[in-house]
């Protein structure tokens, strides 16, 4: 599952194979894009939302270890026992150390891509115990063996023939049956069966709040809540940025996350926990894993800001084309692209380049991170320190299958004209797929429309 | 407690930005000409069903023609547990109420914007309640809708309670190709009742 063997490029290649797929992964997800725009144009204050959801996260990460701190004693005051990891193995420890206390071997999840990240499932399988995922697109990719392409869609990249043959083999619905009705129903009986039987439940962390000492999970399905609550132990796993000073701030956040999600108004739960009931046990594993080193970086901490809202990766015409896994990243997409090189730069050199720098993202992005910014100084960064090897084949590869499309070809203007400025090695190579396929001109430092743009007021 | 908090916490202190403040400005007015008129729109759009009642004996006439015969019914609104064919009081163990068909409970407030009614465990008495629920009623009085997020934080003291929660609609999943199907794991059908 987590074995890396095809870069970026070379991955998106295989997944571009089946073009009337890669239309409908296209399509699929330009929809999910609309209905953001659609709601987000419903609130007409929806730009100073942004603004002030940015302003409150900037400050979160210049004040983040008073407010970890106040969480810290504030959850504890509540009850709730808090432990600290330094990484994903640490995380992972934690866990199994709580379970295996309780001699508990069987756990249920609720989508955490912390746990992806930390590589969680494979830990305790490997421990003898038994992880199942309750969120239904988690739980598909699941009995598939396959990690999720999407930290809000994690089956975003299944057809329903393919949901369908993977439940009649595992959940034993009939054969063909492709109705999402059905396939749902099947589910939910089958999970509220794991449900009622499981002793612990674990789930992650939208938001926790550093003056309460509590913490919030939203879902649609309602599969955290029925975990938690059915639960003898119930233990949250977050990374460090999702903490936030005042309850009050979460009018700022669950307004702009699930309208950015998946146009949404609010997702069906947004549970507040901030005490166990009477007899339960509750945790919370607060996790670093490199996000105090990414915090360290000046060009990049901004990417701390996420809310995992997956606009970004919605929105981007090539995560659109060229699908989730081709990001070999627990996170994929632009945003993933930019956290992938602070844990792994030489593994994960090749993702900063797979972006035309349209700026598509940063447009969208609730908290206003300067994501395609931060991308195209990463591949500075991976040029400067020697990875950029392999990198130099990865964005040719990229470039001639973005020249393929029409569409891609157009956003991606902006990022040819700034390579013919910053990178003349791309322009000289006589390999360079961009002069294969057609002269690129002089490299004006603006387009008409830019300058149009600029000019017409 | 641990070295990895001293580490953690050490690290962050060093990598951090300078400090930066808090905006003023993080709260909105949304100004819909009738908050009651826009939180039934809403909460149709997301897949729910509102009627608005003058009272508590309207409102058990309608349960019994929208859940006629209904059994394994739990009722958590004081005055109208005669509705119930379950004991809560003598429910020790959150498993026992794995067969509930129907569960009827107050919420605080609601949310015009979204939808959303905040509940607490104070209202539903176990927390499991409202979500292994097959069906769930809802029951807010008209004055208590408010216009938007900020608004509702405003008057929620979210630790008040060990929990509490907003409730937006029935639960719902798009995960099998992003076709909407109305009863994941939660309750399959959501009737708010709101007295006016
Ligand atoms: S970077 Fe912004 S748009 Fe992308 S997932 Fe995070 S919050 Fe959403």
């Amino acid at each position: 599952m987590s074995q890396h063997t095809l870069d970026h490029a070379a991955a998106s290649e295989v997944f571009n194979r089946d073009e009337p797929r890669v239309d409908w992964h296209d399509e699929t997800l330009w929809w999910v894009r609309q209905k953001r725009d659609r709601a987000s144009k419903g609130l007409p204050e929806w730009e100073d939302l942004r603004e002030a959801a940015s302003q409150i996260k900037h400050h979160v990460l210049s004040n983040m270890n008073v407010l970890l701190e106040t969480f810290e004693r504030n959850a504890q005051k509540n009850g709730i026992t808090v432990h600290w990891a330094a990484n994903a193995q640490e995380h992972n420890e934690i866990i199994h150390s709580l379970l295996a206390k309780k001699g508990i071997d069987r756990m249920i999840k609720s989508k955490s891509m912390l746990t992806e990240e930390c590589h969680l499932n494979d830990f305790l399988r490997e421990k003898g115990i038994e992880v199942i995922d309750t969120d239904l697109g988690e739980r598909i990719v699941q009995l598939r063996q396959e990690p999720p392409s999407h930290i809000v869609l994690p089956a975003i990249h299944l057809k329903k023939s393919d949901v369908g043959d993977t439940f009649h083999e595992h959940l034993g619905t009939e054969k063909g049956a492709t109705d999402p009705q059905y396939l749902t129903e099947a589910a939910r009986q089958h999970l509220r069966e794991t449900f009622l039987t499981r002793r612990a439940a674990l789930t992650g962390v939208n938001f926790a709040i550093a003056e309460t000492g509590g913490f919030v999970v939203c879902t649609n399905e309602g599969n955290a809540d029925m975990g938690a609550h059915l639960s003898e132990i119930h233990i949250a796993s977050m990374g460090f940025e999702k903490i936030i000073p005042k309850a009050e701030h979460l009018g700022v956040f669950l307004r702009l996350l699930t309208r950015s999600a998946t146009g949404q108004p609010v997702t069906a739960y947004s549970s507040h926990f901030h005490r166990p009931r009477p007899g339960q046990e509750m945790h919370i594993v607060i996790v670093d894993n490199g996000r105090s080193t990414q915090l360290g970086r000046e060009d990049f901490r901004n990417s701390l800001k996420c809310i995992r809202c997956g606009a970004c990766m919605n929105t981007c015409p090539v995560y659109r084309r060229s699908g989730g896994h081709s990001y070999h990243n627990a996170v994929a997409g632009p945003i993933g692209s930019i956290l992938a090189p602070n844990l792994d730069m030489r593994k994960n050199a090749d993702l900063p380049f797979a972006s035309t720098l349209c700026g598509s993202c940063s447009n969208v992005c609730p908290v206003k991170i300067d994501i395609h910014d931060q991308l195209y100084k990463w591949r500075q960064v991976l040029a400067k320190e020697g990875y950029v090897g392999g990198i130099k084949k990865t964005s040719l590869q990229l470039a001639s299958k973005v020249l393929a499309s029409p569409t891609l070809f157009k956003l991606s203007f902006n990022t040819a004209r700034a390579a013919l400025r910053i990178a003349p090695w791309a322009a000289n190579n006589p390999l360079n797929a961009w002069s294969i396929h057609r002269d690129l001109p002089d490299a004006p430092k603006e387009s008409f429309r830019q300058w149009y743009e600029k000019n017409r007021k | 407690m641990s070295t990895s908090r001293e580490s953690i916490l050490n690290a962050i202190r060093k990598n951090k930005p300078d400090l930066l403040p808090l905006p003023d400005q993080f709260t909105f007015e949304s100004n819909y000409p009738d908050v009651l008129e826009q939180y039934q729109q809403t909460l149709q759009m997301i897949g729910g069903m509102v009627e608005v009642v003058p009272d508590l004996p309207t409102i058990s006439q309608r349960i019994g023609e929208l859940f006629p015969n209904f059994k394994e019914v739990a009722v958590t609104v004081p005055d109208l547990t005669y509705l119930a064919d379950l004991n809560l009081e003598s429910v020790t163990d959150p498993h026992e109420l794995e067969d509930v068909n129907l569960a009827i409970i107050p919420g605080r407030y609601g949310v015009a914007e979204n939808g959303a009614i905040w509940v607490t465990e104070q209202e539903m008495k176990h927390r499991a309640l409202p979500f292994i629920t097959q069906h769930l009623v809802l029951i807010i009085r008209a004055e208590t809708i408010v216009p938007n997020m900020h608004e509702a934080y405003r008057r929620i003291q979210v630790d008040e309670t060990g929990f509490g929660t907003f409730i937006a609609g029935p639960s719902k999943t798009a995960d099998i190709e992003q076709s909407l199907v109305v009863g994941a794991h939660g309750a399959r059908s959501l009737v708010v009742f709101i007295i006016k």
